[in-house]
């Protein structure tokens, strides 16, 4: 009846691979639903202004710069733009796996597995500079 | 047609591939893009990119509830990540460089051959890999639940599994798919894992994959939130529809329809980007 060893302290702390699961899949479930509610906000916004105009999907513009960054989505969603809110909805969608990502990386940190806190990393450094650095 | 009508037609179009999708396992982006662009004349690269979006809500939607099963393999999941997510971004990047209507050869192509294969499609690959030596390093190996208890299983040829997801990342980010037939092949077929497994694993990599080229398609101007939208909700509400709905001998008639209007419209993409209407 001694104190606890090192490694018994160690799991005591670390999540198991279950509690790993279940931590995720409720945090995928969230990033969706608060998605889709910013984006029907949006909906509402834009439709109500916007649905009477003609729809033209068939020429390729490109979007505006400010409906091209982070930045300027919000900007455009604190001018309670219908559009701005609907990329902003967007953009939780997209950070909805980063976040799991970035939450993998404590896990395994918790874990101890350095070699997978490596590969996760590298794994958030490429989400990351897509969403924030390929413009 | 009017912001409203054509929202609600996509909408309700959307809502219908997702559910298709859900309940045959075949994914609901597949259908979109033809849809969009061949019924509407929508340009190419803004279908891809509403359709790359609704691939992150179904996939993280559909993750959630696979992970409460067990089946998913965390570990390969994350490593064979690296290979997608890299890919992803080589495709989104390549998707600036070609014309739309290679894209759209390509697309029926992809289209063609995951109608042949699909997601479901159980094929015993060469037996006589033996078990890889780097993935129980990287402990990858594990087990999964079954009626009668746990179930071991061992990770065979990574380095060719590795591969083939590189491959299935560069689709994913060229054609705004989800590329989920080719990642359960390389798990399946190459890896050699349990199908529930590979199943679960390929679906919980599919949303990070996307994202690898979500934002290179964000920052190039081809997502437009009045096209997504109805994308996005529909898509989401439909697959979430679908996977309600348990199979059944029913979904597998039906999985063979869904095959043949997927082949079909592969042809159409092909004949029409051959033919220069894109």
């Amino acid at each position: 009846m001694g104190s606890p060893t090192g490694s018994e302290h160690r799991r005591r702390f670390a999540w198991s691979d279950l509690d790993m699961d279940r931590i995720i899949g409720t945090l995928l479930r969230a990033g969706v639903t608060a998605a889709a509610a910013v984006v029907f906000v949006g909906t509402v916004i834009y439709l109500a202004r916007h649905g009477g105009e003609t729809a033209a999907y068939h020429v390729f513009r490109g979007e505006p710069p400010e409906y091209r960054g982070i930045r300027g989505i919000l900007g455009e969603m604190g001018r309670i733009r219908g559009r701005g809110f609907i990329l902003a909805g967007l953009l939780v969608l997209m950070a909805t796996p980063v976040a799991r990502v970035a939450f993998s990386v404590i896990a395994f940190l918790r874990q101890r597995d350095y070699v997978y806190v490596l590969v996760t990393l590298f794994v958030l450094g490429i989400l990351l500079f897509s969403l924030l650095r390929s413009g | 047609m009017t912001i409203l009508e054509f929202s609600a037609v996509v909408a309700a179009a959307s809502l219908a591939a997702g559910f298709l999708g859900a309940l045959t396992g075949l994914g609901g982006g597949v259908v979109i893009i033809p849809f969009l662009t061949l019924v509407f004349g929508v340009d190419i690269r803004y279908a891809v990119g509403a359709s790359l979006v609704s691939v992150i809500a179904t996939s993280s939607g559909a993750a959630a509830a696979y992970l409460k099963e067990g089946f998913s393999n965390i570990r390969i999941g994350m490593f064979l990540e690296i290979a997608t997510t890299l890919g992803a971004l080589g495709g989104a990047f390549i998707a600036g460089l070609v014309e739309p209507r290679i894209i759209a050869v390509v697309f029926g192509i992809a289209l063609i051959s995951s109608a042949l294969t699909g997601r479901n499609a159980h094929l015993a690959g060469p037996a006589g890999a033996l078990p890889d030596p780097l993935a129980a390093r990287l402990k990858m190996n594990s087990s999964y639940p079954t009626e009668q208890g746990p179930v071991d299983y061992v990770v065979r040829s990574l380095p060719s599994g590795f591969g083939l997801m590189s491959v299935a990342g560069i689709l994913s980010g060229l054609l705004g798919i989800g590329s989920g037939a080719l990642k359960v092949i390389a798990m399946d077929r190459i890896m050699r894992l349990p199908f529930k497994v590979s199943t679960a694993t390929s679906n919980f990599m599919i949303g990070v994959t996307a994202v690898g080229s979500a934002g290179v398609y964000l920052h190039r101007g081809y997502i437009d939130p009045g096209l997504t939208m109805p994308v996005v909700l529909g898509v989401l509400a439909g697959s979430l529809l679908g996977s309600r709905i348990l199979k059944s001998s029913e979904t597998q008639r039906l999985r063979i329809l869904f095959a043949v209007v997927i082949a079909a419209l592969g042809v159409e993409m092909i004949v029409h980007g051959l033919t220069n209407r894109f």
